[in-house]
């Protein structure tokens, strides 16, 4: 069985980002492991711009971000990648078997591994959507691989449900291609995509756009003939009188991101609520020592420049774990989100004695204007930063340095200002 | 006249009562086909309805209910080995949550008795959370060890499988339009592919029964349609539900909505019962999705319902004489395997007994010497060894090839449900028969590549293939050539 | 003078301006946070432009769709013309990112090119 110092399980931009990382700090036996016909992830469908700017200084494309995370690893012999290969499993002893129509059923031996396998879309069953199930029901993103990649159409009149950035970028993606894009129906009262995206994807293009409405029913026995929308109250329940019907052929759905931890899940790895991902440490450890998480598989990010920044961290750590040189850890620290922040990530500190830098992804519950983010020790505030803007579709980010980690002790807390 | 085919029996629906009667007059010295009007076999009542292999205690004494159910119910634990049938033989409980029912039970265990149910018995409620621990409301059940959970496509597609490896005929795309009768007796079925002269007929065409049993003159019953809608959850979701088959205590009308585990692990809640005019609404209701949610919770008071992933519903076919419709009509050479609702699919191989006993009155039937009743061995990816999955792949690399990354379906299973005897020609006709795209993500990830394996097999295009009947074409064309 | 709201969409902060004008002219820009945002805000009132993303038919690909990108961004009421024409623009594999597919679109000085090597 062969040895490697770091074996990552997915080879989208977070798995090459720790990749490159673990290379950069030292690690010299890494395998990439794709289950896709090739690397990237699912950046290669996202062929819109807008990718980059934070991580590569440089406003991108998604096959383009993709690009340059493959040439940085792709002329390393010390990192190995393979694409058609399918993970089965992880255990806790970090054995990652898998398939492919090459090799076979094989199993390799990580002294880390790194999960990075990403999220899947919430499908319309989540939802329960009422109806029959004809065809024409896609998620956003199976849409966009097959309009992007495949050369075909959904549809050709089409319904968005979910005004997420890939159902903004789909609105934009099928105006282009010459459908007609009927409406996009949001339950929330606001978009949950980012505000770019309202601008060049719906307003460019007179799509309506209804918030506060969700999708009652779908119309169709074999192949969607319209949608039944009704407005929802503060509950999110549907309003008896408001519904209206919209014809089309397609509905495409943006529903939300689920991170995928079935892997994670089975090889025992301890999930965290709300985030639906690895509980994880600022090293990007989970539960399980020597098992590393990062990107879409831990939180669902806003912005790919995160995923990347993330997994470089778990890169840095799983290499200086694999190379025997990570710094004990003396002090763990638990990190509750409280006062308006609904996630943050890590959730536990685990800081050597002389502490940490700590990177804190964070999103709020609801949007906000001019709040304050606070990190509290007890009754200490650590830090404080000033937000103009926050939305729970934006991630907030906050670098603590090692100097303060070190006046960390049992628990911090990490919310927002309470005002008045 | 220039006939499509010609015959000795035609067998009407290819759902799992029509494909186990074929399976059963390929038994026999004669020619048969099965015709089917969808593009697939086991897309009507058959693809939504609670699989379970009742043990049967429920249906009236002396009722061909109480007969075929306890008589199929036998017949599967042998029809499992040879045709390779997913078959789960939990037991089932019928669970009283007061002391009205806990009386209940008494009476059907007593029913259970007569119709002939080996094993039936009344456990306490200890007995109950210590074989289903979040039945946390029962305080006792009627335990029926010979209850199981099956794979109902997976049942049909074999049944028509070994009846075609036995010289049978299946016929999909044909839609019966009528008959032709020489002295009142049918001798010509007309399908939309054209007249098949035939000596007999088997009318096993579920919701439609009535109907096609009109088109021969036997106008003796009525079919109405009654839905049954149901939640699916994830198989992650399954320890905070249930291990087997879980009822409440029936109603006049229905079994009641039960708490299911499936043959793969997904739990499912459901069915309610409403009858409905028509017969082609399969679609799932908020009100039926509250009703059935209330209706679980009884049994299972913390659903998981942030596992859900699908919900869908069936349409059973309830005949008004309340007892399954099987044999000789009073059209000579017309049959009927009609009204076939629960307990159907436990039922079907005996119902496909009884009624090629019937035919054997009319016809002289000679078995034949050389039946196969065995479909070749075959295990699903997910559950080989490794050595197995090892073997498969230096076999055929193509199951090195994860499509459904949900279910850990290969290329290699997709592409021979295509090409076997009564193969795939849809992408829910591969969902049946390999699980791609049944999983958690409900084809997210590979329903796209399943359509693209579909067209490069059929030799069609990609927006040619359906999701399962005609103009459910999933994709257009981005450019014209 | 008149004001104008609006939402800028050089990056994903998506700042919110308000850019004063004067007779259709452009006069002053607020609450960008950088020299883009008043760059973007000043040709979005006189002559709003968009960067372009679509496909190109690639043959002797690993796909049969190569993506593009406009090397700068094009006039928003142009897009549609391009994207047209781009529908009708078949390559041959192999391409390098960044090589120029069409080469000044529709003569409104802007180059397509390929998204990623192929």
């Amino acid at each position: 069985m062969k040895l490697y110092d770091i074996v990552i399980v997915g080879g989208g931009p977070a798995g090459l980002s720790a990749a490159y990382s673990a290379y950069q700090n030292g690690a010299r036996q890494i395998l990439v492991m794709e289950r896709d016909r090739e690397m990237g992830g699912i950046l290669q469908q996202c062929i819109h711009n807008g990718f980059g700017l934070h991580h590569f200084k440089e406003e991108l494309t998604g096959p383009g971000y993709a690009g340059r995370c493959i040439a940085l690893i792709k002329d390393l012999p010390e990192i190995e990648t393979m694409t058609d290969t399918m993970v089965l499993s992880v255990t806790k002893d970090k054995l990652v078997t898998a398939v492919n129509p090459e090799k076979g059923l094989f199993t390799v031996q990580g002294k880390t591994v790194i999960l990075t396998m990403g999220c899947r879309e919430r499908t319309r069953g989540a939802i329960r959507t009422a109806g029959e199930r004809p065809a024409g029901i896609f998620t956003a993103g199976a849409a966009q691989r097959m309009v992007n990649m495949e050369g075909y159409l959904p549809g050709k009149k089409i319904v968005i449900l979910g005004s997420g950035d890939i159902g903004l970028i789909m609105a934009r993606r099928m105006s282009l291609e010459g459908c007609k894009v009927q409406a996009v129906c949001e339950i929330c009262p606001y978009s949950n995509g980012l505000t770019r995206n309202m601008v060049q994807c719906l307003y460019d293009f007179d799509i309506p756009l209804y918030l506060s409405h969700t999708i009652l029913k779908i119309k169709g026995k074999d192949r969607v003939e319209g949608v039944t929308v009704a407005k929802v109250d503060e509950k999110m329940c549907p309003i008896p009188g408001t519904e209206f019907d919209i014809a089309c052929d397609t509905l495409l759905l943006s529903v939300g991101l689920i991170p995928e931890n079935e892997l994670s899940m089975a090889a025992g790895v301890e999930m965290a609520p709300f985030t639906n991902g690895p509980r994880v440490d600022q090293r990007r450890q989970t539960n399980l020592p020597g098992i590393y998480a990062a990107g879409n598989v831990v939180h669902v990010h806003d912005l790919v420049d995160f995923v990347s920044d993330e997994a470089e961290i778990a890169g840095k750590f799983a290499a200086m774990e694999a190379a025997g040189t990570l710094l004990p850890a003396v002090n763990t620290v638990e990190v509750s989100a409280v006062n308006g922040i609904r996630t943050c990530v890590p959730q536990v500190l685990h800081l050597p004695e002389e502490g940490e830098p700590v990177r804190l992804f964070m999103r709020v519950g609801a949007p906000d204007r001019k709040v304050t983010l606070e990190v509290k020790c007890g009754d200490e505030v650590l830090m404080k930063k000033m937000l103009p803007v926050v939305k729970p579709s934006e991630m907030i980010t906050l670098d603590i340095p090692a100097g303060k980690t070190k006046l960390m002790h049992d628990k911090i807390e990490v919310g927002l200002q309470l005002k008045g | 006249m220039n006939f499509f085919k010609e015959t000795d029996v035609v067998v009407i629906g290819g759902g799992i009562v029509g494909t186990a009667i074929l399976r059963e007059l390929s038994k026999y010295k004669l020619r048969c086909l099965l015709v089917e009007k969808e593009p697939d076999v086991s897309t009507g009542t058959t693809k939504a309805n609670s699989a379970v292999c009742h043990a049967g205690f429920d249906a009236p004494t002396g009722s061909w209910k109480q007969k075929t159910n306890v008589r199929g119910n036998e017949l599967y634990h042998r029809l499992q080995e040879e045709l390779n049938l997913d078959i789960k033989w939990t037991g089932s409980l019928v669970v009283a949550t007061s002391e009205e029912e806990v009386q209940q039970l008494q009476v059907l265990l007593e029913r259970g008795k007569a119709n002939g149910v080996p094993g039936l018995q009344i456990i306490t409620k200890e007995e109950v959370l210590e074989k289903e621990p979040n039945l946390t409301t029962a305080l006792a059940a009627l335990w029926a060890p010979t209850a199981g959970v099956v794979w109902p496509f997976g049942c049909a597609v074999a049944f028509a499988q070994c009846a075609v490896q036995n010289g049978a005929e299946v016929i999909c795309d044909c839609a019966v339009t009528g008959f032709v009768k020489e002295n009142n007796a049918v001798t010509v079925v007309n399908t939309t592919k054209g007249p098949i002269r035939a000596k007999c007929v088997i009318n096993a065409a579920g919701i439609y029964a009535e109907e096609i049993a009109k088109l021969a003159g036997d106008d003796s019953f009525t079919i109405t349609a009654r839905k049954g809608e149901y939640i699916l959850f994830d198989k992650t979701a399954a320890s905070s539900l249930v291990y087997g088959v879980v009822f409440p205590c029936p109603t006049e009308k229905s079994k009641g909505i039960l708490v299911c585990t499936t043959t793969h692990g997904n739990t499912f809640i459901g069915p309610n019962a409403n009858e409905q005019f028509s017969k082609e609404d399969t679609s799932v209701t908020s009100a039926g999705m509250d009703e059935i949610i209330a209706g679980a919770r009884k049994l299972v008071p913390n659903l998981p319902m942030g596992a859900c992933i699908t919900e869908f519903a069936g349409l059973r076919a309830a005949s008004d004489t309340g007892d399954f419709i099987l044999g000789a009509s009073k059209v000579p050479g017309f049959f009927n395997a009609a009204g076939i609702q629960s307990p159907g699919i436990a039922a079907a191989p005996a119902i496909a007994e009884v009624v090629v006993e019937a035919i054997g009155k009319e016809m002289y039937l000679r078995k034949k010497d050389n039946w196969n009743g065995r479909l070749p061995k075959k295990t699903a990816f997910n559950r080989m060894t490794g050595a197995e999955k090892q073997k498969a792949i230096q076999d055929n690399s193509l199951y090195g090839r994860v499509i459904c990354r949900c279910e850990t379906v290969t290329e290699g299973e997709i592409v021979d449900a295509i090409r076997q005897p009564v193969g795939a020609r849809t992408v829910d006709g591969v969902k049946r028969r390999t699980r791609a795209g049944m999983g958690r993500c409900q084809g997210g990830f590979c329903g796209p590549r399943v359509t693209q394996i579909l067209a490069r097999e059929l030799g069609i295009p990609v927006e040619k293939v359906l999701k399962e009947r005609p103009g459910s074409e999933l994709y257009f064309k981005k450019f014209e050539e | 003078m008149e004001t104008k709201t609006m939402n800028c969409i050089m990056c994903p902060m998506g700042c919110e301006m308000t850019v004063t004008l004067e007779n259709g002219k452009f006069v002053s820009v607020t609450g960008n946070s950088c020299p883009r945002g008043a760059k973007y805000a000043e040709t979005e009132v006189t002559d709003p432009r968009r960067m372009l993303t679509t496909t190109v038919r690639i043959k002797g690909g690993l796909l049969p769709l190569l993506p593009v990108v406009s090397a700068d961004v094009l006039p928003k009421g142009r897009i549609a013309d391009c994207v047209a024409y781009l529908r009708n623009v078949t390559v041959e594999a192999p391409v390098k990112a960044g090589e120029i597919i069409v080469h000044d679109i529709l003569g409104l000085g802007v180059d397509i090119v390929a998204s990623r090597e192929m």
